[in-house]
């Protein structure tokens, strides 16, 4: 069953991204430059998903999922190294193409050309992750 | 103009937030996709729904197509700086432990202060980056 409510998620978190523009690196790139021809969509976009997920994850802290034993949802608070040098490093490839994880998988269903591309790098710097171990304390928590 | 301009991004934003909570209320799980993707790529920790997931985000412009409303992709960024975003993006979502949808709208929905600090972060130099790119080179 976890199969199948996955999949609903994706669907709408895919169409989602298309409807809104999202998927599409200029109008990410257009609400990022703030002191060109500023785009508010992805301002919008975070409006319009922080409005249903803000009240609904309030409602259903605590609660047993219908499909599984429990909620798997992160539990640390505390701020370190790691957080913020990872945080800069996605800003700063954000920044320069416009695309982050959702939208580079979503856009292989518009450029498949385009989005393989972009997600091959992205998984290539996904795996060299494990080198900041050498010189970043603490361990990442991926699944976030 | 106005259905197109405010409400798409409103009403895809509100649909990006209820597949959060479908896979909260029904499998436990935050829906962050940088996590989600490297659980699939490491074959860990489920990875038939997290296959399950990956095909549904793919499959939905495909679908929207085909009843007529076909996403948009325009891409500027030439092809090197276009790979070393895609590094940046993979490298720093695993060192920071999530993205635009892990902190900014899961972790954010659950008041997570590591979350707030990221996003702010990933926020913040995103708009340097590209007044960097765009009004200085």
């Amino acid at each position: 069953m976890i199969v199948v409510t996955a999949l609903l998620a994706g669907l709408l978190f895919g169409a989602g991204l298309t409807i809104s523009g999202m998927v599409n690196p200029a109008v990410v790139l257009g609400f990022l430059d703030i002191a060109g021809a500023w785009n508010p969509a992805l301002l919008l976009v975070m409006v319009g998903a922080l409005a249903i997920a803000l009240p609904g994850y309030w409602l259903l802290q605590g609660r047993k999922p219908v499909f599984a034993e429990k909620q798997l949802v992160p539990t640390r608070r505390d701020i370190d190294a790691r957080l913020i040098v990872g945080s800069v490093m996605f800003g700063a490839g954000w920044g320069l193409a416009g695309i982050c994880p959702g939208p580079a998988l979503t856009m292989f269903g518009i450029r498949p050309d385009l989005a393989f591309i972009f997600v091959a790098a992205m998984t290539v710097g996904m795996m060299l992750s494990r080198f900041a171990d050498l010189w970043l304390p603490g361990t990442g928590t991926p699944d976030q | 103009m106005i259905a197109t301009d405010i409400l798409m991004p409103l009403l895809g934003g509100a649909m990006i937030g209820l597949a959060s909570l479908i896979l909260l209320a029904m499998n436990g799980r935050v829906m962050g996709v940088s996590g989600i993707w490297s659980g699939l790529i490491r074959w860990s920790d489920g990875p038939l729904w997290r296959l399950a997931f990956v095909v549904g985000a793919i499959a939905a412009p495909v679908l929207l197509a085909a009843i007529g409303h076909p996403g948009q992709v325009q891409i500027t960024t030439p092809m090197p700086v276009f790979l070393i975003a895609g590094l940046l993006v993979g490298l720093g979502t695993v060192i920071g432990s999530g993205c635009t949808s892990g902190h900014g709208i899961c972790g954010i929905s659950r008041l997570s202060p590591r979350s707030v600090v990221a996003t702010l972060v990933f926020m913040g130099v995103g708009l340097a980056t590209v007044f960097v790119v765009r009004h200085i080179f």
